[in-house]
């Protein structure tokens, strides 16, 4: 129960701070609405006519995926904020196992981005891209496993930093490296061989191509089956929430 | 009854020894203070206690609970307010506290009622419902022991509780601190480098450079020193010190126009001496020793210096060694 307890309440903070701060929300929703129409709109005039589909609607999965990826990254180094800013303390020393604080935060992390999630999938109707109930809601399926995913990943990433100055390094080298080989822009097929080792090893990659199976049902623009993908999804979770654990037992 | 009882606990980064056979008890109900310069110590043995830090070796526990291997029985039974804030700004106090309720489990009929009661105790019942980012470091303090208190913990931790607050803000957080034990039934473990501050505690514990250097009252310690100083002037010093001197048996000292003589109690000594003296006395002072003097006594330095010096090298090759290989 103590444990339960301690998973709820570290969801409900996060949820509440998300809730509270809307510029936050804004910007969180920003990004993606930009790259869509601005990045998106841009490259339609380029690459449509030869992919027998508009540019905007290959990329919609990608943004899709972008939303998570930033979502859950975002809401799992608030980890780091809290070890400089003192309340990780105050979590370590309650009577609950690492473990539970490690479930709750990829729990939070996971459904802040599936609310984000749920925003960006509004948007699907005004790029011409019609979704039936079924659709919808193996996308959020995907995007609730994704962002699982993701968070555990963030999780570790700040079990190895101390403070927020580390911020420019995370993004620069893991978060934006990590978008732009997930097959989210352009499909990952025709990139030099190493770079498409680094992609078959990124969880983003198979996120994204299981929501382009959910939202574009298009065989062409797929690179693994649905199975591979769900499954690599869920051994890389519990892979990375493992890891999470015994980092967090270990080093803070 | 003792409620912490520490035996020949010790713990060393490599070859540096941040505490070595720290043995002492604290009774239940009683407020124990901790003292020593910064990087004596205290924060590590604290740490220890409250399950963060493995010790290299010796035993621990509170509450009957093995701080080493009943870390979640340990957890549950004490309360922390730790050097630095461990708040959430961005919530409100209310908040804070709810979330430390869930943390540790408090049944949900009794929630409200003792995060309420505990936010009146503290006088931030009005201020409940603000965000804690708007609160001043008195104010934040206050907010820490409360929430500390809201599991009814057997030890409430305190470490360093004063350290950057004003001198207003300082005295009203003692005025509840000294009122813990009876109010809230917490024993009161805490530390500070504030040799003055220490004065309301039962029992003191002053530890230097690892190791526990004297253990007791405060007035026991000051009494180990050799009791209170008592400086008087006289219209003739030279005769005045040879009739105490063949008088009262004691040893003056004549000093910068001066008789100094160091007795028992000052308090009951003084009227003796002025009758002994009569009007040839121009000017009385009495001293008491503070444990300041103590320490100094103790250890030759003031505790001033070693904060500087050997307190600091030492956290920072603590700090470098836990970077290096990790918490343990």
């Amino acid at each position: 129960m103590a444990e339960i307890n301690a998973v709820y309440v570290l969801i409900a903070r996060d949820l509440k701070k998300f809730v509270r701060e809307k510029s936050r929300l804004l910007s969180t929703l920003a990004r993606p609405v930009i790259w869509l129409f601005l990045v998106g709109g841009g490259m339609s005039r380029l690459v449509s006519d030869s992919m027998g589909m508009p540019y905007i609607q290959f990329i919609f999965p990608g943004i899709l995926g972008m939303t998570i990826l930033f979502g859950s990254i975002f809401s799992s180094i608030s980890i780091i904020w809290d070890k400089e800013f003192g309340l990780m303390k105050e979590i370590l020393v309650a009577p609950v196992s690492r473990f539970s604080i490690v479930i709750g935060k990829a729990l939070s992390g996971s459904l802040i981005s599936l609310l984000q999630a749920t925003m960006i999938l509004l948007i699907s109707p005004i790029i011409g891209i019609d979704l039936g109930l079924q659709q919808i809601i193996y996308a959020l399926a995907v995007s609730f496993l994704l962002a699982f995913c993701i968070s555990s990943l963030g999780i570790i990433i700040a079990t190895f930093f101390e403070s927020f100055e580390s911020f420019s390094a995370i993004m620069n080298f893991i978060v934006m490296p990590m978008f732009f080989l997930s097959g989210a822009m352009y499909p990952v097929q025709k990139l030099p061989d190493i770079l498409k080792g680094v992609s078959k090893v990124n969880p983003l990659t198979y996120g994204v191509d299981a929501l382009k199976h959910a939202l574009l049902q298009d065989s062409r623009f797929t690179d693994f089956s649905i199975a591979m993908d769900i499954g690599v999804l869920i051994a890389a979770s519990i892979i990375f929430v493992s890891i999470a654990g015994y980092l967090f037992t270990k080093r803070i | 009854m003792p409620v912490i009882k520490i035996n020949n606990l010790s713990k060393s980064y490599g070859e540096i020894h941040a505490v070595r056979n720290v043995s002492l008890e604290v009774a239940k109900g009683s407020i124990f203070g901790f003292l020593g310069p910064n990087g004596a110590g205290k924060t590590t043995t604290i740490n220890i206690l409250c399950t963060l830090l493995k010790p290299t070796s010796g035993t621990a526990s509170i509450a009957g609970y093995d701080c080493n291997t009943e870390s979640s029985g340990v957890r549950n039974h004490i309360g922390i307010v730790f050097q630095d804030t461990t708040l959430d700004k961005d919530l409100t106090a209310y908040e804070n506290l709810l979330f430390h309720a869930y943390l540790y489990s408090v049944k949900r009929k009794d929630r409200k009622k003792k995060i309420e009661d505990s936010l009146e105790f503290v006088g931030l019942y009005e201020r409940r419902h603000d965000l804690v980012k708007k609160f001043s470091g008195g104010m934040k303090r206050r907010l820490e022991v409360a929430r500390g208190l809201i599991h009814d913990p057997e030890v409430l931790f305190l470490d360093e509780p004063t350290l950057g607050l004003d001198p207003q803000s300082r005295s009203n957080l003692w005025e509840f601190i000294t009122k813990l034990p009876e109010k809230q039934g917490v024993t009161v473990f805490m530390t500070t480098h504030y040799m003055e501050e220490a004065e309301v505690c039962d029992q003191i514990a002053i530890i230097d450079r690892g190791s526990i250097i004297a253990q007791g009252t405060p007035n026991e310690l000051k009494k180990s020193i050799g009791g209170d100083i008592i400086y008087i002037k006289t219209s003739d010093n030279e005769k005045a010190a040879s009739d105490i001197e063949k008088l009262l048996n004691l040893k003056p000292t004549i000093k910068n126009g001066e008789i100094y003589v160091t007795v028992e109690r000052g308090d009951t000594c003084l009227p003796e001496l002025i009758r002994t003296l009569g009007e040839s006395v121009l000017s009385v002072r009495l001293q008491r020793p503070t444990l300041n003097d103590v320490f100094l006594q103790l250890t030759g330095k003031q505790i001033r210096d070693v904060e500087i010096s050997a307190g600091a090298t030492l956290k920072e090759n603590v700090r470098s060694h836990r970077r290096k290989f990790g918490r343990d």
